[in-house]
């Protein structure tokens, strides 16, 4: 059988669940299905990225002139805590595989669920629990953590604000992200429809594959280090603590160890996403298709060896220096690879600018400029005149927000209709899309200039001639917040009272878009089986769903 | 398709997968320990003679008795997997039964060492412990922090096994489905595997 004929039942999963109930806050809770999974955890990810959002706005306001202007210094360490420690740890790091992994790697495997449906849910429950955690940690005595998100050494032993429990709670959304990892593992190899080989999958499925990896991998190491942290804490063990004899530079590989191929599961199933979107507004198969799939793989492999450009100047050996850097100019090649892999693709393809489209395009330009910046930070000379400043703060968002989080909204709006079965209003869409390049750009270009200029990167305070780029970003964050409110209001209202979506909006020929939005509970009546390459095109003339005003002769 | 086929194959069981997922979760668990290796490493290698003092005073006949009830209990948790994959479900049950007494004398032993070392004052942040040199502390919070942390897995390893052997009673894990014993006898060789390591680490190098 092909691609094109597959069986479909008509309920969708809203209307039929796998617990007892169909509907009710239960069925959801409780549910092991994938898709409902998926949903959950959007949920749970919106509110903290709004709620890390509004902490960002927070800081700028208080940016906005030198001096004081709306807190205190201890309260702006505790904000820009709490911002990186959610965004990274409750956004950026679960974001796109914990939702759209969840949602769509059964889906473009052609299975009926992950491998393990109920570890699934338990993955879920622990993030949720993690996410708890942090939030008690504000409120209960000692007052919220103030070491930043890396959790330095000593200062992390010495002070007197919840660390310890901050920490726990990283841990337990480590150990969610390992269950997570290793179900996505099981699943690519053991529930490939049949025909499907691994270079058949999507290549949304390589880059999560890729990504689960690295969970494993990992996650672990960063677990023992948080551990250690907190056993410092409680019993004063010494290990990384210098007054025993410990070595706080020895926390900072262990930390980095994980922490910069963090940083790749953060944007390999971005990457992913790309992959997937760029195809189907091109209308045309991708370009290099192995090339693509492979550099997900080597951009996993070779991030484990560059953690310490995190620490050229912390005090390591100039041999250690010189390697670590070159390592880490090394990464950018397979990341190259792809990007130019997509630009070919997207060369005489037939391009249609729906907004999933306009996303991307926004991504590479601001991907763009935050990789090329990582290679400044990368060169040990120009590392150690920018090190610890804005230029750094600029870097990461561009990579991590503009990066990742820009392809969080693009995935959203690409699969937005499959998952909801609902269509979203186009024309705001693409204004969004604008808006949010300008507000980005407002935001945080500025901050380039001021940390090449020696603005450091934590601090409450400024001299008074950064005054002008830091008031600019601070008009730039307010755009932002509005771009973010319209984006909510945008698929809040969708969900409402938006039009049905068809199965096919867009024309994507990936396994997703041969059943129903919302698809059915079990996904496929029938296993499929793969005849076709994962983006051949010329399935849409077959396929049950062919999307409305198009022919394919 | 008719429904019927679909829950058929809902109900599949995949009992490769399910040793795959064990397996990579037991790789996150040796790089949980890794992490503390490496530090181990690191430090031994800065520490060399105060190690080595250090080292003295652990009590290598009470390590190397664990040694032998941890061995013996992986030996005996094998036998009751292939026990089982043979039928004989009373013989399973009994090895099942020894490897939890093992895993139980494994950790009455532990108490005894651990306690009369808090007793002779030595435990991290403790008085006696903070007037040695620092790669004494580091030892000794190391070995702490180590053997704890398998201690831990230890208790986690019994309360698994324990949880199968009640599915193996109430009939659930049997000759035809034991890919559950399996994994726990799986987890059970990592928690042996490790206190491998951690006896010669501890209480042999000196
Ligand atoms: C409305 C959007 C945002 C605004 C206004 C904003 C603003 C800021 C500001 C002002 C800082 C402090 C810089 C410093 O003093 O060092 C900061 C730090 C940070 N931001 Fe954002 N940010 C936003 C979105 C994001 C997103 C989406 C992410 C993650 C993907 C993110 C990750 C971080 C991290 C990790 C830090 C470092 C915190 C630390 O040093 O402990 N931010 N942000
Ligand atoms: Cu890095």
């Amino acid at each position: 059988m092909a691609n094109g004929t597959i069986a479909i039942s008509e309920k969708s999963f809203f209307e039929e669940g796998t617990t007892k109930q169909a509907s009710g806050i239960l069925s959801w809770l409780l549910s092991t299905d994938h898709k409902r999974i998926g949903i959950m955890y959007l949920f749970a990810i919106a509110i903290f990225f709004f709620t890390g959002a509004i902490l960002g706005v927070l800081m700028r306001l208080e940016l906005i002139a030198p001096g004081r202007t709306i807190m205190d210094a201890q309260t702006y360490n505790t904000i820009f805590t709490l911002h990186g420690v959610i965004m990274i740890f409750l956004f950026i790091v679960p974001g796109i595989p914990a939702v759209f992994g969840n949602f769509f790697l059964p889906l473009q495997l052609g299975a009926k669920d992950v491998a393990f449906p109920r570890l699934n849910l338990l993955s879920f429950w622990i993030y949720l629990v993690g996410a708890i955690l942090v939030l008690i940690s504000l409120f209960v005595k000692g007052g919220p953590i103030d070491t930043g998100w890396t959790f330095y050494m000593p200062y992390s032993v010495r002070t007197t604000t919840n660390v310890s429990l901050a920490i726990f709670a990283a841990f337990v959304l480590g150990f969610s992200s390992i269950l997570t990892g290793l179900n996505f593992v099981t699943t690519v190899h053991r529930l490939r429809a049949p025909g499907m080989t691994f270079f058949k999958m999507p290549l949304f499925v390589w880059s999560t594959y890729a990504t689960a990896w690295i969970q494993i991998i990992a996650t672990p190491v960063i677990g023992i280090t948080i551990l250690l942290v907190m056993l410092e804490r409680y019993f004063g063990v010494g290990i990384f603590d210098p007054a025993l004899g410990g070595d706080p530079i020895l926390f900072q590989h262990m930390f980095w160890i994980y922490s910069h191929p963090a940083v790749y599961i953060m944007i390999l199933p971005a990457m992913g996403v790309v992959s997937e979107i760029i195809p189907t507004f091109a209308r045309r198969t991708i370009f290099g298709y192995r090339a693509i799939a492979m550099s997900s793989l080597a951009i996993a492999f070779i991030g484990y060896l560059v953690w310490a450009h995190h620490m050229f100047t912390s005090g390591m050996s100039d041999t250690a220096a010189i390697i670590f850097s070159f390592l880490t100019f090394l990464v950018a090649l397979p990341s190259a690879i792809k990007v130019f892999n997509w630009v070919a693709t997207l060369y005489k393809g037939s391009i249609d600018p729906q907004p999933p489209f306009l996303w991307v395009m926004n991504f590479i330009f601001l991907f763009t400029i935050g990789g090329l910046t990582g290679l400044v930070l990368g060169t040990l000379v120009t590392n150690i005149h920018v090190h610890d400043t804005y230029f750094v703060v600029a870097h990461f968002h561009y990579v991590m927000f503009g990066g990742t989080g820009t392809i969080f909204f693009a995935a959203l709006y690409y699969w937005f209709p499959k998952m909801s079965g609902k269509m979203y209003n186009l024309k705001l869409a693409k204004i969004n899309a604008a808006l949010f390049f300008i507000a980005f750009n407002t935001l945080y270009f500025p901050k380039f200039i001021l940390g090449y200029m020696g603005m450091p990167r934590r601090y409450y305070d400024y001299l008074p001639e950064f005054a002008d780029l830091q008031l600019i970003s601070t008009i730039g964050s307010w755009i932002m917040l509005l771009t973010i409110i319209l984006i909510f209001y945008n698929f809040v209202s969708a969900m409402i009272n938006g039009k049905k979506a068809e199965a096919n909006p867009w024309g994507g020929v990936t396994l997703e878009w041969h059943i129903p939005s919302p698809p059915p509970l079990e996904n496929f009546d029938e296993i499929p089986t793969v005849t076709h390459e994962p983006y051949d095109f010329s399935q849409l003339k077959t396929m049950k769903y062919i999307p409305k005003g198009e022919s394919y002769e | 398709m008719s429904n019927h086929a679909v829950n058929i194959a809902h109900k599949h069981r995949d009992d490769i997968g399910a040793r795959m997922g064990m397996w990579l979760f037991l790789f996150t668990e040796l790089l949980l320990f890794g992490g503390l290796f490496l530090i181990y490493a690191v430090y031994r290698h800065e520490y060399i003679a105060q190690f080595r003092v250090a080292a003295m005073e652990l009590n290598t006949t009470i390590g190397a008795l664990n040694t032998i009830i941890l061995l013996t209990s992986s030996l005996t948790v094998a036998l009751s997997i292939a026990a089982l994959q043979k039928g004989n479900r009373m013989l399973s049950i009994l090895l099942l039964i020894m490897t939890n007494i093992l895993a139980f004398a494994f950790m009455i032993n532990k108490y005894f060492e651990w306690s009369s070392k808090i007793h002779h004052g030595i435990y991290p942040g403790s008085e006696h412990l903070l007037n040695l040199p620092n790669g004494q502390i580091l030892f000794y919070g190391l070995y702490y922090i180590m053997t704890g942390l398998h201690g831990l897995h230890v208790i986690i390893g019994l309360v698994f096994l324990t949880t199968v052997l009640a599915f193996i009673i109430t009939g659930s894990v049997n000759k035809d489905n034991y890919v559950k014993l399996e994994n726990a006898g799986l987890y059970w060789h990592l928690v042996d595997l490790i206190w491998i390591f951690l006896f010669p680490l501890f209480y042999l190098i000196q």
